[in-house]
């Protein structure tokens, strides 16, 4: 009897060590892949981001580019051929030797048409094959048909795969692998012991034995359960929820500041909308844009919408994106005059507590926006007011998503949307598909044949300038002339990048929030739970 | 009728006064934000307080109130006519129709109605007014509202078909329209009264749902839902306890409607 306790004693205390060196947060659903080269949703991004090894990793806190699986790299021919020096003595999870076969064999999966890897995208400039050259097992040379954009960078999304290897996409490079998965449940992943990497002291990364992903829908619940010391990260909190968890643990909040995300307002362009056309005047006016932007007190949806957690925004660059920002752009001051100044200049007079157009029409019109997002209501709420100060009755309409988005990019029935965007890249070649007017994501105005106005033109040009150039400081004079042609046309309103806010709990250590994502476990194979785990190692 | 029952006529008035006077009671609009005193605890100025944007709460109750104190009890109303037709009707004829009606309305509660809602809402025209949009709301549930009261109203119809008093009635040779109006509807009419008022709150907070659809009352226009929906941060009502004002004045109303109902089910066919 005595020995039977002192057993259970024993493992019960194994376990609970176990458990005491797991990291554990949420996912918002089930991962749809676990294939690396096809993940196309944020749920699969994260067991890639966690898994995967890649050549070159853009390292999160300080925006630069660092080897991984690469000990060096050099990009050539104007950035149509990329040269690695490979790192020796690197083994996948399942011990299989990693060479510059296994950058080949990714490099033709990922290309492979039939494949049709999200990833791939990236690197298709134009048609033709990919060359993988090995002149040694640590050398290796990858030639693509034309110049790609920002070619080093494009590499962090490329986990490497065995091309040996019978576990196939299950053996992996990066500092953890898949250890168990249950569907609507959790995915485990475990310590890959075969992780290459070490700390400065000489020992073995990762400190974590395993990462417990938990599949939650419900963010409340991920809350209490975050109280509950159940769980040591929330990725992304919102506003209300920071300031809750604030008031009640103080110390477990991160506020990293100001995201690449933004919140956005633009107005209907299309020339076939069902619009009437006194109405399409006004939203082809770079005045009446422009004055709106200006009317709208950013500072009021900073301080009263997200409680001071965000950043009035003046362009398509986040103050965050350090490199590409354009300084010299101002957000809209909100001042009343201002605005009514542009739109006296625009025609618009006022007329009583209205305004009216040159023809007589009252200034009156729709902003839809998503259901069941209470920062959208909040924010429509003010922007509804900002406005009347001048005049405009704005009506506000939320719609569920599907319709919301039927209406904008299919039927494009409606007059002006406000609307986030999910922005990950630093890189302004990302934004290629938002500002070529051929683009299908040009939202206000989609899939030009030829653009439309003079302004779009120059954008075109300059943005097709900025992604064939390699010279840093060629591409970014471009994009400031960019950011500068939007700011002066507001096609898109930017109001706000909201702050990258997260909780951690007090038990994680070598926690360092970024802004990009992922902002609180990007360094993942460094987080510690608890304090001794280093020196147990 | 008693004295509990005079004192909620008096409070049910004095709540209906106040909602229809709410531009001389209230000191300030509905709509109007004071952006400096957002989330302000009452004061003499706001005297519950301003919500999130810095809008007088109070001003918003006495609105809200007249949004829904009016429409809700319509839209109750509209759902009782239906369900006492069609539910009276099934229990009244028997047989063959009951048995249709009764698989009519089965049916009917198992229709994903959601997406009807939805889809009424993508067709709507996008300038459609915040009172138009609540009045089309309210409209909907009313439309959408007397399945569940019809099953009720049929089986206590049926009851009412096989009782001495109508078995009689009917031997004695009084036409079957006499029977139904003179005989059978008044007795019913405690259940339809009962149906009504239990409509009343159920559609208040249907509103309040519809609200995440983009359907009900759309900004500024407030109403007892969209007022209701504040109260989804618990934490934000344990610190502002005042926030829970329109929940208090639901509690009263209803509880008002339900002491004059026994007024009505006391009374004599």
């Amino acid at each position: 009897m005595l020995i039977r306790t002192v057993i259970a004693l024993w493992l019960g205390a194994a376990l609970t060590a176990s458990a005491a060196n797991e990291l554990r947060f949420c996912l918002r659903a089930d991962p749809k892949t676990f294939n690396p080269l096809l993940v196309e949703d944020e749920n699969s991004a994260t067991v890639r981001y966690l898994t995967g090894g890649v050549l070159i990793r853009l390292n999160r806190y300080t925006q630069e580019l660092e080897g991984e699986l690469a000990a060096k790299w050099k990009v050539a021919e104007n950035g149509q051929r990329i040269d690695f020096e490979l790192r020796r003595g690197v083994r996948f999870s399942d011990g299989t030797p990693f060479t510059c076969q296994d950058v080949a064999y990714t490099m033709h999966q990922v290309m492979d048409p039939a494949l049709h890897s999200p990833v791939g995208d990236s690197f298709r400039s134009a048609p033709g094959d990919v060359e993988t050259t090995c002149a040694s097992p640590s050398t290796a040379s990858v030639r693509f048909p034309a110049p790609v954009a920002n070619l080093a960078a494009q590499f962090d999304q490329v986990a490497i795969l065995s091309v040996v290897s019978p576990r196939k996409e299950s053996a992996v490079l990066g500092p953890f692998e898949l250890g168990e998965y249950k569907p609507g449940t959790y995915v485990l992943l475990q310590r890959n012991p075969n992780y290459w990497k070490r700390d400065a002291n000489g020992h073995a990364l990762p400190y974590l034995d395993s990462i417990r992903l938990e599949i939650q829908q419900n963010r409340e619940l991920e809350l209490l359960r975050f109280r509950r010391g159940e769980l040591d990260i929330i990725n992304k909190l919102d506003p209300e929820m920071y300031d809750r968890l604030s008031a009640e643990m103080p110390h477990a909040v991160a506020d990293a500041g100001p995201s690449l995300d933004w919140e956005t307002v633009f107005f209907n362009q299309v020339d076939s909308a069902p619009l009437p056309e006194y109405k399409r005047r006004w939203f082809r006016s770079s005045d009446f844009r422009r004055a709106i932007s200006e009317g709208i007190r950013r500072d009021d949806i900073v301080r009263i919408v997200y409680h001071g957690h965000a950043h009035a925004a003046a362009g398509p660059v986040s103050v965050a994106n350090r490199f590409w920002l354009n300084p010299a752009l101002k957000p809209g001051s909100g001042s009343e005059a201002a605005a009514l100044a542009l739109l006296e200049r625009g025609g618009f007079r006022r007329s009583g507590g209205t305004l009216l157009d040159s023809a007589g029409n009252k200034v009156e019109f729709s902003m839809i926006t998503n259901a069941g997002n209470k920062l959208h209501e909040r924010m429509l709420a003010l922007i509804q007011q900002d406005l009347a100060r001048l005049g405009i009755q704005l009506n506000v309409v939320v719609l569920d998503f599907p319709s919301l988005i039927e209406r904008i990019s299919r039927s494009f029935n409606y007059e002006a949307v406000l609307m986030a965007i999910t922005n990950v890249d630093l890189d302004p070649s990302a934004q290629m598909n938002v500002w070529l007017s051929s683009a299908a994501n040009h939202q206000w105005n989609p899939n030009q044949k030829t653009p439309e106005t003079g302004w779009e033109g120059e954008i075109d040009k300059l943005m097709q300038a900025q992604n064939a150039s390699q010279d840093p400081n060629k591409r970014k004079t471009y994009f400031d002339k960019v950011q500068q042609i939007v700011a002066d046309q507001a096609p898109i309103v930017f109001l706000v990048n909201p702050n990258a806010l997260s909780a951690v709990s007090a038990n994680l250590r070598n926690v360092t929030p970024a802004v990009l994502s992922p902002q609180i476990f990007w360094n993942a194979d460094r987080l510690q739970v608890g304090g001794s785990l280093v020196s147990q190692r | 009728m008693t004295g509990k029952q005079k004192f909620a006529m008096v409070i049910l008035g004095v709540a209906v006064v106040a909602s229809l006077g709410a531009a001389y009671i209230s000191r300030s609009s509905y709509s109007e934000q004071f952006r400096e005193a957002i989330s302000a605890p009452p004061s003499a100025r706001f005297w519950l307080g301003t919500d999130e944007l810095g809008r007088d709460r109070f001003a918003r109750l006495l609105y809200g109130t007249r949004v829904s104190l009016l429409l809700a009890p319509a839209a109750a109303l509209l759902s009782t006519v239906i369900a006492g037709l069609i539910g009276g009707a099934a229990g009244y004829l028997g047989g063959r129709w009951e048995r249709i009606v009764t698989a009519g309305v089965d049916l009917f509660l198992s229709l994903p109605w959601l997406f009807l809602l939805l889809a009424v809402r993508a067709l709507l025209p996008l300038n459609t007014s915040p009172v138009m949009s609540v009045m089309i709301t309210f409209l909907l549930l009313g439309c959408l509202g007397w399945a569940a009261p019809a099953r009720i109203i049929r089986a206590g119809t049926r009851t009412q078909v096989n009782s001495d008093y109508l078995v009689q009635a009917a031997a004695s040779g009084v036409s079957r329209w006499r029977l139904f109006w003179r005989h059978l509807l008044p007795n019913l009419r405690p259940i339809l009264l009962a149906q009504f008022w239990i409509s009343v709150p159920v559609f208040i907070l249907s509103e309040a749902n519809l609200g995440l659809l983009g359907l009900g009352v759309s900004e500024p226009l407030p109403s007892w839902g969209a007022l209701l929906r504040e109260l989804e941060n618990y934490s934000a009502v344990l610190r502002n306890p005042w926030m829970l004002a329109p929940a208090v004045l639901l509690v009263i109303v209803v509880s008002c409607l339900q002491l004059l109902l026994r007024t009505e089910e006391s009374a004599p066919c």
